[in-house]
C-alpha cells in the first residue's frame, strides 16, 4: 500500500490542530508580477531622473575638474591627452569634447565635458577615471553631468534631518524559541535564498534583492537596491548580502559584459562596497556557475565573525578586510598560477592550489595561509597531479586534499588523499591511498564536527562506500579504515549536520535509493526509495531528511520527509517543484562538553519529549475519529435519502420495465451448480518389475 | 488473487461493462471488435465484428440479449448478444462516443463529437422490441455543449439525461424537452476534461474521473456535489463497488507521455479510495500503459481494468479486501 499522500489543505488543518501557525502570509512572498513587483521602490526618483537623461540625453555627459589650467597655446596639447585617455573607455561622440575657455584671459577653466555615445559609457569612464593622477597638482574629479543638477538641487541652509522613533525590531529568532523545537522549511517555485543561520529569507526581484523574516509574519525588513541582480550569497554571518548582475554591453564592439557586485550590509542595507568590471574579470579560475562565472565570486573566511572574503583573481587572491572594505595590506596576495582557493570554515585560513607547471618540473603545490598576517603556515609539493579537490571539515580540524595523480604512462589517473591534521602542531600531513588505488572517486564528504569522512569509490555501476576515521583507536594521529561497504547503489553522500547518520544517495542515475546508515554503529537502519529524487536535504538539527524530486523531472515533482533512521513520515506532491529548503539554524550556545553531556543523560531529557508527542497525538486521533463520525453521518443521511427516493419509484421503474417486478430482484444471488464431463475414458495395462 | 491477463485486443482499450448477472464482460477497444469475455475465468466467448472505427463504448440490455456499441466509425450498432449478429446500423455524420440503454431498455442515449462543421450532439434513439421494427428516427437531439460529450447517461426513471466531457462541466437535461435543467457549479466541479463517468447500482448518484487529477461523487437528483478523490495522475476511468464503500481510480500520464523511464513513474495503478472518508486505501499495479477502463462486476467480488497496454485485467478479490478497515 502506498504511503499517504498528504494534502496541502490536511496539512494546514493538522497545522491548525497543533496550533502551528501557518499563515505566513506567502502571497506577499510571491510578489504581484509586473516591471517593479508591486514594490513602489524608494529609489523611484532616481530612476525617473534615469529617464530623464535619456530625455534630456545629458545621461552620456561626464565633467571632468582638476583640469590643469593652460594657456591657448597649449590648449591643442591638453585636449589631445584628454581625448587619448577618454577614448581608451568609449566612442567620445563627434564633438563630444568641449572645454571652454575663459573668453578674457583665453586660458582654460579647469575643467571640460565630454559626451559619450552611451550613459553606460560616460558611467565606467567616471569610474575609471575619478582620482586618476594626471600629475601631482591635478587629480582629476569627474562626475556625471546630471549630477550638478541634483548637487544644485542641494539647499544651501542646512536642515535638521527629521528624528524618526525607534520602532523596537522583532525578535528575528522568534521561530528558534518553539517549544517543541520544530524545524520549518519552505518550498518555493521561484528563487529563494535563506540566510545562513536561518534569520532571513532572502528572495531576488528585478530591481534588487530583499530579505524577510519576523516573529509570527513574514515581513520585508530591508530592500537592495540592485537592478536586473541575478544572484545573491549571504555572508556566514549573515553580516553581509553579496549581490551580482551582469549587463549586456550597450556597444556592440564591447565584447565585454559588464559585472556590478554590491556588498550590502544587511541590517542597514548600505553598500558597503561595489565592484564593476568586465565579467572576465570576475571569471577567472573555478569552473561552473552561472554564465562561466563561478559563484559566489567572493568567498567568505574567518568563521562567523565575517571578517575576510577574497576573489581569485589572475595569479593572485584578493582578500579584503570587512572593517574598512578594502585589501588586506593594500595589496593582493600574489600566488603565481593559483587556480584555487578555499577559507577555513573557522579560521581566517586559506588553501590554495597551485598546479603543475613546466611539463612537471615545477611540481604542483597546496599550501595555508594565515590571515591577515599572509603568513604561509603550511605547504605541500604534489607530483603528476590532473586534478585536486580540497574539503575542510566543517570545524576546520582537516583539509582533505583530493589529488588526481597520473600513473606512470600518463594514461589514466588514480586518486589519493593528502590528510592535513590542521589544529594539530606543525600541521601534520597524512597521505591515504585507497585499497585499489585504481578506483574512481565518486563522492567524499567529511562528518560535521567529526572525526571521520566517507568516501564513494569504484568504476562500476554498484560502487562502494568507504568509511574512514582521523582517530584509529590505538593512535590517535593516524588514519584508519572502518569499514567498506560493497556494491552500493549510491552516488552521493550526506552527513547528518551531528554527525553519526549518513544517507547514501543513489541520485538521479540511480533512480532515488536511499540508504540510511548509522555509522557508530556501522550498521544500516533502513533503505529506501524516493524514485527520481534529484535532492537530499537534512534538516538542521538531523532529526529529519527531505528528499524531493524538482522540477528537473517532469514527473513526480514533491518531496518526501523521512525520520533520521529512514521512516517515511510524509509524502507531498506539487508539480513544478522548484527547491527545497530546510531554514537554518544559528550555531549552539552549548559548549561540546555540555553536548556531550545531554547526548550521555538523553533518556532523561527525552522523557518529557516523548510525553508530549504522545499528547499531541492522542490529540489528533481524537479529533480523526471525531472527523470520521461526522462523515459517516453525513453519508448515512444521503443513504436514507436515495433509499427513500427509491422506494417513491419503485412502481414507476417496474412500469418503465413493463412490470417485471422489482429491484430486490436485483441482489444478486450465487448459485453453485456442479457440472461433471466425461472428458475420455482408457485403459491401459502396466507391467510391473521386480 | 492473482490477476487474469486477457489478451484479446490488438489496441488500446477503451470500455468495459458487465451484464447485470455479472457472467459476462464486454470490452471495446480501438481496434474496431468488441469482444465478450467469461467474467469468470477470463475465457474469450466471442467477438463481434462489422465495426470499422475505434469502439468507443457499449451497453448490454438488461436481460443480457441486446448489445449496443459506438464506433469512431460513425456508426452505433445493436448486436445479438448471443450470436454476434448485426441487428441494426445508426448513421451519424461523427463519430459516436458514448451509448447507454434506459431503464426498461426502450431508449438509448448516444453522443457523438464534434466533427467537420458538426457540432457534437446528444441524440435519443427509440430501441423497438423487435429489430426489424427499428427506425433511425432520432426522439430527441440536444446541442449545446462545447467539444466532446464524453459519457451521457440517463437519470432516475429515465427523466434526465447526465452528460459530461471536454468543457468540464456536468449537466443535466430534461429527456423529453432535452431543456438544459441544472449545471454543476463551477467553483467546485471539475477544473478539466471529464473523461469517464459512472452511475451507483441504483442510480442515485454518480461518479465523475477528470484529468485535473481528481474524481467526484455527485448526487443525481440535485447535482450536489457529495465528495472529492484527489489523486496523482489524470483519471481516464472511474469505477464504485457495489457492495462496500469503495471507488477505483484510474488513469496515468498522457499516453503521448509514457516516457521510456521506468513503469513506476507512470502510475498506471487502480487506486482504491473509502468512499466516505476520501482516503486512499490501496492500489493495484499490473498495467505498463494508462488505464482506460474500469468496471466492477455487479457482485462486487471482482473487477477489471482495461489499459492503453492492450490488456485486460481481471482481479478476483482476496478474502483479506472484504475485512479492510482504516
Amino acid at each position: 500500500m502506498a504511503a499517504e499522500v498528504m494534502l496541502m489543505n490536511e496539512i494546514e488543518a493538522t497545522a491548525a490542530q497543533m496550533g502551528i501557525d501557518m499563515n505566513i502570509d506567502f502571497s506577499s512572498i510571491q510578489l504581484p508580477p509586473g516591471e517593479n513587483c508591486g514594490i513602489i521602490s524608494d529609489d523611484d526618483d532616481v530612476y525617473h531622473d534615469d529617464e530623464l537623461e535619456f530625455d534630456s540625453g545629458f545621461g552620456n555627459v561626464i565633467v571632468v575638474d582638476n583640469l590643469p589650467v593652460v594657456p591657448r597655446e597649449k590648449f591643442e596639447k591638453l585636449e589631445g591627452v584628454i581625448r587619448k585617455i577618454y577614448s581608451q573607455i568609449g566612442v567620445i561622440k563627434e564633438d563630444g569634447l568641449w572645454m571652454p575657455v575663459d573668453p578674457e584671459t583665453k586660458k582654460t577653466l579647469g575643467y571640460c565635458f565630454i559626451e559619450y555615445n552611451t550613459p553606460q559609457e560616460a558611467e565606467l569612464a567616471k569610474e575609471k577615471t575619478h582620482g586618476y593622477k594626471l600629475d601631482r597638482a591635478h587629480i582629476f574629479a569627474v562626475n556625471m553631468f546630471d549630477d550638478f543638477d541634483k548637487y544644485m538641487k542641494v539647499p544651501d541652509e542646512w536642515a535638521p534631518p527629521e528624528i524618526k522613533p525607534y520602532t523596537p525590531g522583532e525578535n528575528l529568532q522568534k521561530w528558534l524559541a518553539d517549544e517543541k523545537a520544530r524545524d520549518q522549511f519552505y518550498w518555493t517555485e521561484s528563487f529563494v535564498q535563506w540566510s545562513p543561520m536561518g534569520t532571513y529569507l532572502a528572495t531576488v526581484h528585478r530591481q534588487g534583492a530583499a530579505v524577510w523574516g519576523g516573529a509570527n509574519t513574514f515581513n520585508r525588513l530591508m530592500r537592495y537596491a540592485h537592478p536586473q541582480v541575478k544572484l545573491i550569497d549571504f555572508s556566514p554571518g549573515e553580516k553581509f548580502l553579496v549581490t551580482y548582475s551582469s549587463h549586456e554591453p550597450s556597444n556592440p564592439r564591447d565584447a565585454n559584459v559588464r559585472v556590478v557586485i554590491n556588498i550590502f550590509d544587511v541590517r542597514t542595507g548600505k553598500v558597503m562596497r561595489d565592484f564593476k568590471g568586465s565579467a572576465d574579470e570576475f571569471a577567472v579560475g573555478g569552473a561552473g556557475g552561472v554564465s562561466g562565472n563561478s559563484w559566489p565570486v567572493f568567498r567568505w573566511g574567518g568563521g562567523k565573525e565575517d571578517k575576510y572574503f577574497a576573489k581569485l583573481g589572475k595569479n593572485m587572491i584578493s582578500v579584503y578586510e570587512t572593517e574598512t572594505f578594502s585589501l588586506i595590506d593594500k595589496k593582493s596576495l600574489k600566488v603565481e598560477n593559483v587556480v584555487d582557493f578555499s577559507w577555513s570554515p573557522t579560521d581566517p585560513i586559506i588553501a590554495l592550489f597551485v598546479p603543475e607547471l613546466g611539463g612537471g618540473n615545477q611540481p604542483a603545490r597546496v599550501s595555508l595561509v594565515q590571515m591577515p598576517g599572509k603568513e604561509e603556515l603550511r605547504q605541500k609539493n604534489l607530483f603528476s597531479i590532473s586534478d585536486c579537490k580540497m574539503y575542510w571539515q566543517s570545524n576546520g580540524d582537516y583539509l582533505a586534499v583530493k589529488a588526481d595523480r597520473y600513473t606512470k604512462t600518463k594514461k589514466s589517473t588514480y586518486t589519493g588523499f593528502e590528510l592535513f591534521r590542521i589544529k594539530e602542531r606543525d600541521i601534520p600531513i597524512e597521505v591515504l591511498e585507497l585499497d585499489n588505488k585504481n578506483d574512481k572517486i565518486i563522492a567524499f564528504a567529511w562528518e560535521p564536527k567529526g572525526h571521520r569522512f566517507a568516501v564513494i569509490h569504484g568504476d562500476n555501476p554498484r560502487p562502494d562506500v568507504s568509511f574512514y576515521s582521523m582517530r584509529s583507536t590505538h593512535n590517535l594521529g593516524r588514519v584508519a579504515k572502518l569499514t567498506t561497504l560493497k556494491g552500493k547503489q549510491a552516488n552521493a553522500l550526506f552527513w547528518s549536520p551531528g554527525g553519526r547518520f549518513i544517507v547514501l544517495a543513489g541520485l538521479k542515475g540511480f533512480n532515488g535509493q536511499l540508504e540510511f546508515f548509522n555509522v557508530d554503529e556501522l550498521e544500516t537502519m533502513a533503505t529506501a526509495e524516493h524514485f527520481m529524487a534529484t535532492d537530499v536535504e537534512w534538516d538542521p538539527t538531523g532529526r529529519y531528511v527531505a528528499t524531493s524530486v524538482t522540477s528537473v523531472h517532469e514527473m513526480e515533482n514533491g518531496f518526501n520527509i523521512w525520520s533520521f533512521n529512514g521512516k517515511l513520515l510524509y509524502r507531498i506532491l506539487k508539480d513544478h517543484f522548484f527547491q527545497f529548503l530546510w531554514r537554518p539554524r544559528p550555531p549552539s550556545f552549548l559548549t561540546p562538553e555540555k553536548e556531550e553531556e545531554i547526548a550521555r543523560n538523553l533518556k532523561k531529557y527525552s522523557k518529557k519529549y516523548e510525553a508530549e508527542d504522545q499528547d499531541v497525538s492522542m490529540l489528533l486521533s481524537e479529533q480523526d475519529r471525531e472527523k470520521r463520525r461526522m462523515l459517516k453521518e453525513e453519508w448515512e443521511k444521503w443513504v436514507s435519502e436515495w433509499r427513500r427516493a427509491q422506494e417513491e419509484e419503485k412502481l414507476e421503474r417496474q412500469k418503465l420495465r413493463d412490470g417485471e417486478a422489482s429491484d430486490e430482484e436485483e441482489e444478486y444471488e450465487a448459485k453453485e451448480v456442479e457440472v461433471e464431463e466425461v472428458l475420455d475414458v482408457s485403459e491401459e495395462v502396466l507391467s510391473f518389475e521386480e | 488473487m492473482r490477476p487474469i491477463l486477457m489478451k484479446g485486443h490488438e489496441r488500446p482499450l477503451t470500455f468495459l461493462k458487465y451484464n447485470r448477472d455479472g457472467d459476462l464482460l464486454f470490452s471495446c477497444a480501438k481496434d474496431h471488435t468488441p469482444t465478450v469475455w467469461f467474467a469468470d475465468n477470463g475465457e474469450r466467448l466471442g467477438t463481434y465484428r462489422g465495426h470499422n472505427g475505434a469502439v468507443w463504448s457499449c451497453d448490454v440490455s438488461r436481460d443480457s440479449m441486446r448489445l449496443i456499441t459506438g464506433s469512431a466509425d460513425q456508426t452505433v450498432k445493436l448486436w445479438n448478444v448471443q450470436t454476434g449478429a448485426q441487428l441494426y446500423t445508426f448513421n451519424f455524420g461523427s463519430p459516436a462516443r458514448s451509448v447507454d440503454f434506459s431503464v426498461g431498455d426502450k431508449l438509448a442515449v448516444i453522443t457523438t463529437d464534434p466533427f467537420m462543421e458538426l457540432t457534437s450532439a446528444i441524440h435519443v434513439k427509440r430501441i423497438a422490441r423487435d429489430p426489424t421494427e427499428q427506425t433511425e428516427e432520432s426522439e430527441l437531439v440536444i446541442k449545446g455543449p462545447q467539444g466532446r460529450i464524453n459519457r451521457a447517461v440517463w437519470g432516475p426513471l429515465n427523466r434526465t439525461i447526465i452528460s459530461a466531457g471536454e468543457d468540464a462541466i456536468i449537466r443535466i437535461w430534461d429527456s423529453e424537452t432535452g431543456k438544459l435543467l441544472r449545471e454543476a457549479d463551477k467553483e467546485s466541479g471539475h477544473k478539466k476534461t471529464i473523461t469517464s463517468l459512472t452511475k451507483s447500482a441504483d442510480g442515485s448518484h454518480f461518479l465523475t474521473g477528470s484529468l485535473d487529477k481528481s474524481a467526484k461523487l455527485w448526487d443525481t437528483r440535485t447535482l450536489t456535489l457529495i465528495k472529492t478523490y484527489v489523486t496523482e495522475r489524470p483519471v481516464n476511468a472511474v469505477a464504485m463497488s457495489p457492495l462496500l464503500d469503495h471507488v477505483v481510480l484510474g488513469g496515468g500520464q498522457d499516453a503521448s507521455a509514457v516516457t521510456t523511464t521506468d513503469h513506476r513513474a507512470g502510475k498506471f495503478e487502480a487506486k482504491f479510495f473509502d468512499k466516505i472518508l476520501q482516503e486512499e486505501i490501496g492500489g493495484v499495479k499490473g498495467h505498463f500503459g494508462p488505464i482506460n477502463a474500469l468496471a466492477f462486476n455487479p457482485d462486487g467480488k471482482s473487477f477489471s481494468s482495461g489499459g492503453e497496454d492492450g490488456y485486460v485485467r481481471l482481479h478476483h478479490f482476496d478474502p483479506d479486501y472484504f475485512n479492510i478497515k482504516i
